[in-house]
């Protein structure tokens, strides 16, 4: 390399350490700012309490629409939000599917359609999906409906949060 | 990367004299602390715009959480101090910031009056910097407001007693200022859109008026 390449005058060695403190100062500045704005997007998702939503006495082998509330608590405001889930026994199992579509958030009906019985029907863009959950190969969802994390005490049912599978 | 870049656009937009015309300018002996210590009074004004700065980003970064409603207000800067990453800092900047940014005005003004940069040619930008001052003093006013706890409230409930107190236009002003009859949900959304876009906006016309000024005119001479 060259031995003018190196050399560093007077003027740039000033104007780099100016830069450099300048730096120093503007994101001691700009960083808790740009933190505070992201906080949203890097906050874990919370916990979320069992709800009671039903009795073992009420379910069938047939998906049933359930509708409760959940306590949702939003910044600094908490309210009860209704929420609904689509629950059926499966031998000694019990599913709770969520009606949430997984093509753009519609909400699917059990047997929404007359012309495709034994499945969820989200009237959005015919996204269909058989019994367990698992969407149909063909139709716009890309992968199952959510499951509800579900809890048997005493006879009731409880419901805590939707999972991805 | 950079350079190159920078030499792109600088070859179609000859940008660089753009940038020189605002960047060069002369310092003279008389106002650099590197040649008399006691220069540093010169520094003022580029303190207060420095204030001025941080109080505009950090209060744009917190009207990201704040709401101006009556019943929400007081939630709201309760969970952004505490409960939002850094939210402590951002409303500190905002909250001691207000006071600072007085405090350099103050001296930036003194070091005005002191050194005579008053006198003709400049008489306008003196004028200019009282404009500035009351801006100043009514961002702090109606900013004061938007917390909406007890300290926010009767800071108001007595600002606008004050405003009631002036002759025959009195009642007038504080209606208008205060929304109504009330001091509540009214006066809460109207002090939060003058704190953030009347007062701002007239606080950057002025303080472009300032500059260009300082530019046409230079810098006062020594004593
Ligand atoms: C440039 C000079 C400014 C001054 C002197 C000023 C002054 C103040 C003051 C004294 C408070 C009350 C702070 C507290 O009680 O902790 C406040 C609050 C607030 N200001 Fe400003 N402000 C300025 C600019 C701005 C700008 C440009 C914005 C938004 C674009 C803004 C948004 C807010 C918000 C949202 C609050 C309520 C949050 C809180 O109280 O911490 N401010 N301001
Ligand atoms: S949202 Fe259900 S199919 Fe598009």
């Amino acid at each position: 390399m060259e031995e003018k390449k190196h050399k560093v005058s007077r003027r740039q060695f000033l104007s780099y350490c100016l830069m450099g403190v300048g730096g120093f100062m503007a994101a001691g500045m700009i960083s808790p700012m740009v933190r505070f704005a992201l906080d949203p997007a890097l906050e874990a998702g919370g916990e979320s309490d069992f709800v009671q939503v039903t009795t073992l006495d009420d379910l069938t082998e047939e998906p049933q629409r359930f509708d409760f509330q959940v306590e949702v608590e939003d910044a600094w405001y908490t309210s009860d939000q209704p929420r609904s889930a689509w629950i059926y026994r499966e031998g000694d199992e019990i599913v709770a599917l969520s009606p949430t579509c997984t093509h753009l958030g519609c909400t699917v009906n059990w047997e929404g359609h007359d012309d495709h019985p034994n499945q969820f029907y989200c009237p959005c863009h015919h996204g269909r999906f058989e019994k367990d959950g698992v969407n149909i190969a063909g139709t716009p969802p890309t992968r199952p409906l959510d499951v509800y994390e579900v809890e048997v005490r005493d006879g009731s049912v409880y419901l805590g949060r939707p999972m991805q599978r | 990367m950079l350079q190159k870049i920078y030499d792109w656009v600088d070859e179609r937009l000859d940008i660089t004299p753009m940038w020189r015309d605002v960047a060069d300018h002369e310092v003279p002996e008389h106002v650099n602390p590197a040649h008399h210590f006691s220069a540093f009074v010169y520094c003022f004004g580029g303190l207060t715009f420095f204030v001025t700065v941080i109080q505009i980003l950090s209060g744009m970064f917190l009207t990201m959480y704040y709401v101006p409603d009556i019943i929400h207000a007081y939630e709201s800067v309760y969970f952004l101090q505490n409960e939002v990453t850094h939210g402590v800092i951002v409303r500190g900047m905002h909250h001691w910031g207000a006071s600072l940014v007085i405090v350099m005005m103050f001296l930036h003004t003194l070091r005005v009056f002191f050194t005579g940069s008053y006198k003709k040619p400049r008489e306008l930008n003196w004028v200019v910097g009282v404009l500035m001052f009351f801006v100043m003093l009514g961002l702090g006013f109606t900013g004061y407001l938007l917390p909406w706890d007890m300290k926010a409230y009767f800071a108001t409930v007595v600002g606008l007693e004050i405003a009631e107190s002036v002759p025959v236009v009195g009642g007038f002003a504080k209606a208008l200022l205060a929304g109504g009859e009330i001091i509540g949900a009214q006066t809460l959304t109207r002090f939060f859109a003058i704190h953030v876009f009347f007062l701002p906006g007239a606080l950057l016309g002025l303080l472009a008026a300032h500059f260009i000024m300082i530019r046409k005119q230079g810098i006062s001479g020594p004593l």
